[in-house]
């Protein structure tokens, strides 16, 4: 028995007003893409290769998913993309910039420029209130007074929780936990938001007012996530990664829609879903 | 662990803003460090943290040089921390219970009759040292005096406070980070090892006797490991919003002279006391 799912994707169309402000009109020479990365390979100190060649481009603007099995090596990428891990082969840029475990004042630019959004958001939130924690970037880049608390505050109010910038963040609901996490690097003022599993242990309302807060937002986004219906409704393109390499690029439904695909690399929608064309 | 919550009263929660929903997670009181505290807007209350700090400690060292025979000096130390007590308006249900953190340092001040030096004195038909049963006191006095003072301390000042207090006051930035994580990172760990502990008993465990100390040493093992784990995450969310290796201070301002004489008012009285003191004792 399977039931007919229609999941809403995103079409590029609806993002144009929202995408205005920062983008350049397209007769100006274009924006560099907001992450290139070029033969990407790493190995953990203990051998263990993680990482075989990765090459991954995503223009401004674009909001993709990185989709794959445990141990895929997803998180591995994602450590290298602010230089958290450096040490293999190949490069990672972020909008031009090239990620330079040496030169100190690049890597604090590039970790600027690279919001990680982690999956716990006890781990992003260690200040004592709101406000601090979405400060703490801004405040480590130099921001102080009145900027600084100009960026809270905008970071607070594109997530929906200025309201509560006083607040201890156990204070809060495990949604709005999350909602503060993303604006703790919004406040940055990123290049690309990177998430990893955005939709995990969230309600159904708040997963989806998560996804209404990531639509809005004007930022690049690569989203880390098992939750292959969150990719398709928000990510007009996907990346499949498996063992360490890219094995598939292209469109989220197409992908998706790819049983043979989907099954060599262990992915799945839900039993009883399937697409609509 | 974590719902303990001694001495708290409905009018000891911190007023929530209007605007905040019901249901959002709001748990007022369960923390620690707010659990010490308790609001009021009194002046105590209302002196900057790192004055209080300050001229508790001075207060502190001026009772602990005091000399032990002197009896009444610590009736009057005693004396002025009732008062500031009552000008915070602490009633004394929620400052005794607190005291007990002591009895263990008592418990040591009891030996000492017993195990001191010669010449012995007879009490109540026991044989006891005469320096043991002065240095007791010295103990019991200045360590009840020490104790009273902190609970004071805590009770006007929101733990949050009391650390930008020791920032203020120059304390080493590392000290005063870890203390801030401790602070924000206690009842994450309080509330995993409340889980823990449900999935034990979930599978039929009860903590009876020797024989069940392996399992809790295996479930704090867990916790140990799990806390450094999670330390380790946040390090790494920290690196990734540039963090490198000091905090930004938020809150810079600084105390007026006015408060500073304010605070300094009482180990000053109590200076005096001290010296009063001293000079009795040649």
């Amino acid at each position: 028995m399977s039931e007919v799912l229609d999941v809403a994707q995103s079409d590029p169309a609806d993002r144009l007003p929202q995408a205005v402000g920062d983008v350049p009109p397209l007769a100006s020479p274009p924006a560099p893409p907001s992450l290139d990365v070029r033969g990407l390979a790493y190995s953990y100190p203990d051998g263990h290769q993680a990482l075989f060649g990765i090459d991954l481009h995503i223009e401004r603007g674009e909001r993709v998913a990185l989709l794959g099995p445990n141990g895929a090596g997803k998180t591995t990428l994602v450590m290298h993309l602010n230089g958290i891990l450096t040490g293999g082969l190949g490069t990672v840029a972020v909008a031009g910039m090239p990620v330079d475990r040496e030169d100190r004042d690049a890597i604090r630019e590039v970790r600027r420029r690279v919001g990680i959004v982690f999956q716990d958001p006890d781990d992003q939130l260690f200040m004592p209130s709101v406000r601090e924690d979405v400060a703490f970037g801004p405040a480590n880049m130099g921001l102080t007074g009145d900027e600084l608390e100009a960026r809270v505050t905008h970071a607070l109010e594109l997530v929906g929780m200025a309201e509560f910038a006083d607040r201890p963040p156990h204070h809060l609901s495990f949604g709005q936990r999350r909602r503060v996490a993303v604006a703790t690097v919004l406040s940055m003022e990123p290049e690309i938001l990177v998430l990893d599993e955005p939709s995990s242990n969230l309600d159904p309302a708040s997963r989806n007012d998560l996804a209404d807060i990531l639509r809005s937002l004007d930022v690049t986004i690569l989203m880390v996530t098992h939750d292959l219906l969150y990719a398709l409704e928000l990510c007009e393109r996907a990346v499949i990664m498996a063992e360490g390499s890219i094995v598939a690029d292209g469109p989220t439904r197409a992908l998706l829609g790819d049983t043979e695909l989907m099954a060599r690399n262990r992915l799945a929608l839900p039993r009883g879903v399937t697409l609509r064309d | 662990m974590a719902h303990v919550h001694p001495g708290a009263a409905p009018d000891h929660r911190a007023p929530a803003p209007a605007a905040a929903p019901k249901g959002s997670g709001h748990r007022h009181g369960h923390d620690v460090g707010e659990q010490l505290y308790v609001h009021r807007h009194t002046p105590v209350h209302l002196l900057p943290p790192e004055v209080k700090i300050a001229c508790l400690v001075a207060f502190i060292f001026v009772v602990v040089a005091t000399p032990v025979h002197q009896v009444w000096a610590f009736g009057v130390y005693a004396a002025l921390l009732v008062a500031l007590a009552a000008v915070a308006q602490l009633p004394a249900r929620v400052v005794a219970p607190r005291m007990v953190v002591e009895v263990p340092f008592l418990l040591f001040a009891a030996l000492m009759p017993f195990t001191g030096p010669d010449p012995q004195v007879q009490v109540l038909g026991l044989t006891l040292s005469e320096p043991g049963l002065w240095a007791a006191f010295g103990i019991v006095a200045k360590g009840t005096i020490g104790v009273l003072a902190a609970i004071i301390l805590a009770a006007t000042t929101p733990a949050r406070d009391l650390l930008s207090g020791l920032r203020a006051l120059h304390v080493p930035a590392l000290l005063v980070q870890i203390a801030s994580f401790m602070l924000r990172y206690l009842h994450v760990v309080g509330d995993e090892m409340a889980r823990m502990k449900v999935a034990r008993e979930s599978r039929g465990f009860e903590a009876t006797g020797p024989r069940s100390w392996p399992v809790l040493g295996h479930s704090a093992g867990a916790l140990f490991i799990r806390s450094y784990e999670r330390g380790e995450r946040v390090h790494l969310a920290m690196l990734s919003r540039g963090y490198s290796g000091s905090m930004p201070m938020l809150d810079d301002l600084h105390a007026t002279r006015r408060q500073w004489l304010l605070g300094l008012a009482l180990p000053a009285v109590a200076l005096v006391i001290c010296l009063v003191a001293w000079r009795m004792q040649r």
